[in-house]
């Protein structure tokens, strides 16, 4: 039998209804999936798997009576993010050891609702504070994708290789591994890391600043960031609450559309989720380009950004403008002072988010001399370094007498970031293509990262924006790099225009192809 | 703007955050990093800029002032590291 794990959502839809496979074959081949690969690739932090084979036949018995939801039988995987009742949820920090909510976030009930299969919960940076996956409490998530080198090998005349092949002589190139461990992305690096591996059919997200796009875009998968609104945030762990939403990573654009649509509602228990009905996305795909108005933004060309990410862009454009699309040089003025500005408003509601995680009512308790003391030492104990930096950092903007010049100038600066969009999209532009992300994957515990927590803030540079004006962005695999690395492009859309973004980014797939990584673990 | 050790320490006591004076130190030098890099937004003219409060333009939902929820003291309680009868148990407030 093929194995099972490499069928995408689509695919093993149309096999679940037909009864060609079963839900217990799918989630089974998933479980073995994971724990061949997870020692290595450390993406989840716990393994659901009595959950996950209760849940896989109660879906067989729906799908027997020709009955089920539209992702019923399918195996996903669920960024530690996300409330699950009953189920470790600790946002990969330490400060919430041993908490297992009474409660279920409103995407995962939906999920759940439509048919799905929990394999179990994944890695992220802590808080879902990092680029790189490796602030978790538990430990970097490694990127299945390494490094390659190739080599052109000159063949003997006459070779008899594996399956009896006759080289006619000449040469051929081989890619040789790289050892070097590369990361993820982050935050949602476990979500991203496992749906590249085969250790599920899709994953939940969630992106604040890119941690759903640049992942996506380290990992040669397809992630997108609705806008603000869409996806309630009822039940997921606060990070930045006017930034937040929640997302899929999945391996190709169709099922993207499909978990977006099973995962987007209209939510009472979410004051900021939006009254519009949740179109089918999935409807979007295929429908031609012609005529669209795809726009280039000139501030997205950064200084020190590598050949090979220009050269990405202008495929894409070249693959857009085949498709029938007109391409329009378009100017984003405020561009550069987005990453800035989310840097005072993203930490000032977080120290505000996490002034709950004292001691008191769940989690991590170190006794002190007195509370402020149980406090201080419960919050020095549980939270790790990039948490609290910024923690104090927002702590800091949010002080007396800084307030105005800090948070105050941040929220009008993001004021005229979305106003730079509002003006592109009122001009006509449908649809924005930008690169995901400055450079493809990095190694794990990159030096000068490490040493200077701002480079590694630079990863969000094109993400970051998109947050801030509270629009769609989608992440699409267009490529790999001379290493043999994968680089994504992002597109941006108009609020709640999501279709737009898929029907793009299809076309962008459908020019592109799909990448996976060679199997080293 | 820069922080120096005094401050952070002070910060990190609004934060409820414990910190060595090793601890202190290290975030010194990182938060300025950080305070330098967003010192750009300086040079944006905001005149006459509203800030923004909403990415969305929406009216704030409202529902019936009625209770929809509750009886859950077990519930609430149950993920703490101290309780007694639905009861946060913390270390003695008042003498």
């Amino acid at each position: 039998m093929t194995d099972l794990t490499q069928l995408t959502i689509s695919q093993a839809r149309t096999k679940l209804r037909s009864r060609e496979i079963t839900a217990t074959e799918i989630t089974e081949a998933y479980l073995s999936a994971i724990e061949r690969a997870n020692p290595a690739l450390n993406a989840y932090v716990v393994v659901t798997d009595d959950k996950a084979r209760d849940m896989a036949k109660a879906s067989d018995a729906k799908l027997a009576k020709g009955e089920g939801g539209s992702l019923e039988g399918i195996p996903l995987g669920i960024k530690d993010l996300f409330g699950t009742e009953g189920v470790h949820t600790q946002a990969c920090s330490h400060v919430l050891d041993g908490f297992m909510p009474r409660y279920e976030s409103t995407v995962t009930a939906n999920l759940w609702a439509d048919g799905a299969v929990m394999l179990g919960k994944l890695n992220m940076d802590e808080f879902a504070m990092g680029s790189s996956n490796e602030t978790s409490y538990y430990g970097p998530v490694i990127n299945p994708w390494r490094r390659s080198r190739l080599d052109t090998v000159v063949m003997p005349t006459t070779h008899q290789g594996e399956g009896g092949f006759v080289s006619a002589g000449g040469t051929r190139t081989a890619r040789t591994l790289d050892n070097a461990q590369l990361v993820p992305g982050g935050s949602s690096g476990g979500s991203a890391s496992a749906v590249s591996a085969f250790l599920c059919a899709g994953a939940t997200a969630t992106d604040t600043g890119g941690s759903i796009r640049q992942p996506a875009a380290f990992t040669g998968t397809v992630g997108i960031k609705p806008t603000y609104g869409r996806c309630s945030r009822w039940g997921i762990v606060a990070f930045a609450s006017s930034l937040d939403q929640a997302g899929p990573i999945a391996r190709d654009v169709r099922d993207a559309a499909i978990l977006l649509k099973s995962m987007a509602s209209v939510d009472p228990k979410d004051t900021t989720s939006v009254d519009l009905p949740v179109p089918d996305y999935e409807a979007a795909i295929g429908r031609p380009i012609k005529g669209m108005k795809v726009g280039i933004p000139k501030e997205y060309r950064v200084d020190g950004m590598p050949a090979e990410i220009e050269a990405l862009w202008q495929r894409g454009i070249g693959w857009l403008k085949d498709a029938g699309a007109e391409i329009v040089d378009i100017s984003l003025p405020h561009t550069k002072y987005a990453l800035p500005a989310y840097y005072i408003v993203a930490p000032a509601e977080a120290s505000s988010n996490l002034a709950r995680y004292d001691g008191v009512r769940y989690g991590l308790r170190v006794p002190g001399k007195d509370i402020v003391d149980m406090y201080e030492k419960t919050r020095a104990a549980g939270f790790g370094r990039e948490v609290k930096r910024r923690i104090m950092i927002g702590t800091y903007v949010l002080s007396a007498g800084y307030y105005d010049a800090y948070y105050l100038q941040a929220q009008k600066v993001r004021t005229l970031i979305k106003r730079d969009f509002e003006n592109v999209f009122a001009a006509g532009v449908d649809v924005i293509l930008t690169p995901a992300t400055p450079s493809a994957a990095f190694g794990i515990a990159d030096e000068d990262m490490a040493a200077d927590p701002v480079k590694m803030y630079l990863n969000d540079i094109f993400t970051v924006t998109v947050n801030m004006a509270g629009l769609p962005g989608i992440a699409v695999p267009a490529g790999l790099d001379a290493k043999g690395l994968p680089l994504g492009l992002q597109l941006i859309g108009r609020p709640f225009d999501e279709e737009t973004l898929f029907q793009t980014a299809h076309v962008i797939e459908q020019a592109a192809g799909t990448f996976q990584p060679d199997k080293w673990w | 703007m820069s922080v120096d050790i005094k401050t952070v320490k002070r910060v990190a006591h609004l934060a409820r955050i414990a910190v060595s004076e090793e601890d202190a130190e290290r975030m010194t030098g990182e938060l300025n990093a950080i305070l330098g890099f967003v010192e750009q937004l300086n040079e944006v003219d905001v005149s006459g800029v509203e800030p923004m409060t909403s990415v969305t333009p929406m009216a704030m939902k409202k529902r019936q002032d009625v209770v929809t929820d509750g009886g859950k003291a077990a519930d609430i309680v149950a993920n703490a590291p101290a309780t007694e009868e639905n009861f946060f148990l913390v270390p003695k407030v008042v003498e």
